[in-house]
């Protein structure tokens, strides 16, 4: 050990026995529920895989978000429950028409090198994300906002200047939409929009994002990166609210096998890990304090290719209609997945906020009088034993899939009498493929990009680029467009609903749950949040 | 001697540019692309993204600027899927923490495997001979993929003594399990192959002279057999040394070791495909130059070899 290696060592040492030492004093007891912490506040999670960018205006993926939104505040957060709580701005305020909205920003946020977060800082952030220069995977999102000029910077006919955002002075932020949208300041919450630090951009380019050269304004600074292994993240002094932050270190381990991340997390390495498919009835049978399962955000779905290029049996109404009844839901759920995922017959996610999940014919009958009713059908469309249906259906590469896969062509060939081709194929080529249509049964799943039904339902509509079915009934696109606008969207979502249930373009299956393995001394995970929002500031771990 | 290095060397850039153009045909074969996604991209970000990184240029010019780019700046461009970073940092990050676990595999295989086959040589058919070809063939028929959960359970559950992963820099605690895991197999290889190699050059004429000579069995073993008895052994340690430090998939993906091997495949599913070529030539070049390595050797250690 060299002497300078020394001296840092000791002062880290006395830094941290000093931070310790003011923490046990102000935090021995959690300022809200008053539960006794633990004098060692660190977090380890474990994610899949490394996340493709840690800049807000490029981040793209789940976990990447999550980073993010440590690091960085936006506009406004999310509570526990999913609701908006103040973040650099204290409050918004909306125009009549709903067309435009004023933030209100706080004084006293400031970025980790000590300059202020002014609105300014979120202009320049929104107009570089839009500008074609960047080429962020997510510019479409200024889109879904409604801002003003959003599509026409996006796609380089229109300076990034043009973008309806403005700053009239640094504590004012003011955003001009292109149309009215209820559910506007739910997306402030979303990683794309959050500042950024020019100068730092300005000066480091696309190296501005490594720990040595990063300014951020979150609860925390990034500490150490190690891509595909690790990312370490603690404090930041500057955090206009660090004095309520409790957790000191946050780390992500990049483990790509499940099963070594359980192992781990069993001997103690991380606080929280995903439990690997079919094994939840035992983890929370031998450990019912950490096994947690909550419903997340998606929808797990067949997709039926509707164009020409398909079986044209698939074409007939009453064969979509009995491939869905068919499904065994609550086998695929309780046997096969058995992680607390439920049996889906909207495609919208039941747990979504203000949605309320409508009625249809096949979610009222029992299993037995869907066979029934599936076998009719059948025979309508002038398939029977005589002469059975042959279909395919092809996933991408997963156990998992697979397995749901096998489950459902044996209920079909059981009921139905259809015999099934099963084909995997790796997920590019799987894209390629559904995305061409060039398929006649194929596995779908859709996540929320945000906590509103539309989020699902955009998809059913006749030019939706993710319509791989190539579904298309004028009246499901008059009625998302009215529910865009609409204060109460609901009766369109419900009518839309139906529709799909009619027609039957997609066959539901079953809505998502994310299922972890979680210390059980770890406090205040945002369970009820359904979008799984977290924000490690609002964390800590309780005193054994 | 040198001549021959040098027409090698001269083989050697053909060789790699056959590589860079084959592995771009290839590539851009395959479905899909690097900015497909679940969720298609509306066509103006795509376009932006496309003219980002030249992905709009007609084919051929995009072999050309990445050739003229990697031979004038040794410039391996940005990585399409890790948006922060290019390939050269990608590389200079994982390449390191590969080459430390895969030297130290290679050493315990090559040093542990050679000890035990020559010593189950000597004592053929002693207990000791049992238990080593016994060994080699449990270790042989355990792949490293089922091994290295095993090591994680066993050292990290249920013992406690070493992480079950992470590389924290390369200390001692993370790198036992990886070189474990990796070298086992082929320290089983490399003895059974030293042990049949050692076998028949006991049984040669001129062993048989040394040992008539009244030679010490050590002098015998160390000075006479065991030179020739290693011409098979280091024509399998060549590319055996470059797999080790070229990457090792299941030793990144079970350790979490954040090693070029898993890299090179993420880069393949992802069509990440400046990473896929930048890795490419790399494990290129590397073959290339431990094969002539491997060669060189030869006619150092066997007399009769002349290039």
């Amino acid at each position: 050990m060299t002497l300078t290696s020394m001296l840092k060592a000791t002062t880290a040492a006395t830094l941290v026995f000093a931070a310790s030492a003011a923490f046990a004093d102000s935090h021995a007891t959690h300022p809200d529920t008053g539960e006794a912490l633990a004098t060692e506040q660190t977090f380890t999670y474990r994610v899949g895989d490394e996340s493709p960018s840690y800049d807000p205006g490029v981040a793209e993926d789940v976990d990447g978000s999550a980073v993010v939104r440590d690091l960085f505040e936006g506009l406004m957060n999310q509570d526990a429950e999913g609701n908006l709580v103040p973040g650099v701005a204290t409050g918004y305020e909306v125009s009549e028409d709903g067309k435009t909205y004023t933030f209100t920003l706080r004084d006293n946020a400031k970025w980790s090198n000590g300059d202020p977060v002014v609105a300014g800082d979120f202009v320049y952030a929104w107009k570089r994300a839009a500008a074609p220069e960047l080429a962020s995977p997510y510019a479409w999102f200024f889109e879904l906002m409604s801002i003003e000029n959003a599509a026409a910077v996006v796609a380089g006919d229109m300076e990034p200047s043009e973008l309806g955002v403005s700053a009239p002075d640094d504590l004012t932020l003011v955003v001009s939409l292109s149309q009215p949208l209820p559910y506007f300041p739910q997306m402030v919450t979303h990683a794309t929009t959050f500042p950024v630090h020019k100068a730092t951009v300005d000066a480091f380019g696309t190296d501005w994002t490594t720990p040595e050269n990063m300014v951020s304004n979150g609860a925390y600074v990034m500490s150490e990166f190690v891509p595909q292994e690790k990312l370490v993240r603690t404090r930041n002094e500057m955090y206009w609210d660090n004095e309520n932050t409790i957790i000191e270190t946050v780390t992500k381990l990049v483990i790509t096998d499940e099963n070594i991340a359980l192992t781990r997390y069993l001997a103690g390495e991380l606080d929280q890990t995903d439990v690997p498919a079919g094994q939840f009835p035992r983890l929370s049978a031998e450990r019912p304090d950490e096994a947690i399962s909550v419903p997340s955000a998606c929808s797990y779905y067949y997709t039926i290719n509707m164009t020409d290029t398909t079986n044209p049996a698939l074409l007939d109404v009453n064969v979509r209609q009995a491939l869905a009844m068919a499904i065994d839901r609550d086998v695929i759920v309780e046997a096969v997945l058995a992680g607390g995922q439920k049996p889906a017959y909207t495609f919208t996610h039941w747990a979504t906020a203000g949605f309320e999940t409508p009625d249809t014919p096949m979610a009222s009958m029992t299993q037995e009088e869907r066979n029934a009713k599936a076998v009719e059908l059948m025979t309508a469309a002038g398939f029977g034993a005589d002469n059975p249906l042959d279909v395919s259906l092809i996933f991408n590469t997963s156990e998992a899939h697979r397995s749901v896969a096998i489950a459902v062509s044996q209920m079909w060939k059981q009921t139905l009498g259809v015999e099934t081709e099963l084909g995997n194929q790796e997920w590019q080529t799987f894209l390629e493929t559904r995305g061409n249509q060039d398929y006649e049964i194929a596995r779908g799943a859709w996540c929320a990009d945000y906590n509103e039904a539309s989020t699902f339902l955009d998809l059913m509509q006749s030019d939706s680029g993710y319509n791989d079915a190539k579904y298309s009934n004028p009246r499901v696109d008059e009625l998302m467009a009215e529910a865009k606008t609409s204060e109460n969207p609901q009766a369109a979502y419900t009518e839309v609903e139906q529709i799909i249930a009619e027609d039957m373009p997609i066959i539901p299956v079953y809505h998502y749950a994310e299922v972890n393995m979680q210390s059980a001394d770890l406090g205040g995970w945002p369970f009820t949040n359904f979008e799984q929002n977290w924000y490690s500031k609002d964390l800590y771990k309780i005193a054994e | 001697m040198l001549s021959f290095i040098a027409r090698r060397l001269a083989v050697a850039i053909p060789t790699l540019l056959i590589l860079v153009v084959l592995s771009f045909v290839l590539m851009y074969a395959a479905p899909g692309g690097p900015f497909n996604s679940e969720r298609p991209l509306p066509p103006a970000v795509l376009a932006n993204i496309e003219a980002k990184y030249g992905l709009d240029q007609p084919f051929w010019k995009q072999i050309a600027n990445y050739v003229v780019g990697v031979v004038t700046q040794f410039d391996f461009g940005p990585s399409f899927q890790y948006k922060d970073r290019s390939v050269n940092d990608i590389i200079a990050q994982g390449f390191p923490v590969t080459l430390t676990y895969g030297a130290w595999s290679f050493v315990v295989a090559a040093v542990v495997g050679i000890s035990l086959g020559a010593a189950a040589a000597i004592k053929q058919n002693s207990w000791l001979d049992y238990m080593a070809v016994g060994f080699t063939i449990g270790a042989q028929v355990l792949p490293n993929f089922v091994m290295a959960p095993i090591l994680v359970l066993i050292f990290t559950l249920w013992l406690g003594w070493l992480p079950g992963g992470g590389w924290n820099g390369g200390q001692w605690e993370n790198l036992i399990l990886p070189v474990i895991a990796l070298s086992t197999s082929y320290m089983a290889s490399i003895a059974r192959i030293t042990r049949s190699s050692m076998l028949e050059v006991l049984n040669t004429n001129f062993i048989r002279t040394a040992q008539a000579k009244g030679l010490s069995p050590s002098r015998v073993i160390f000075r006479h057999a065991l030179k020739p008895a290693m011409l098979p052994v280091l024509s399998y340690l060549g590319p055996t040394f470059v797999f080790m430090i070229t990457g090792s998939v299941v030793i990144d993906i079970f350790f979490s070791t954040g090693g070029i091997g898993r890299f090179f495949v993420d880069s393949a599913f992802n069509r990440d495909y400046s990473v896929i070529m930048g890795i490419t030539i790399l494990v290129g070049s590397m073959t290339i130059l431990f094969n002539l390595l491997v060669d060189v050797l030869y006619a150092w250690i066997d007399p009769k070899i002349r290039y």
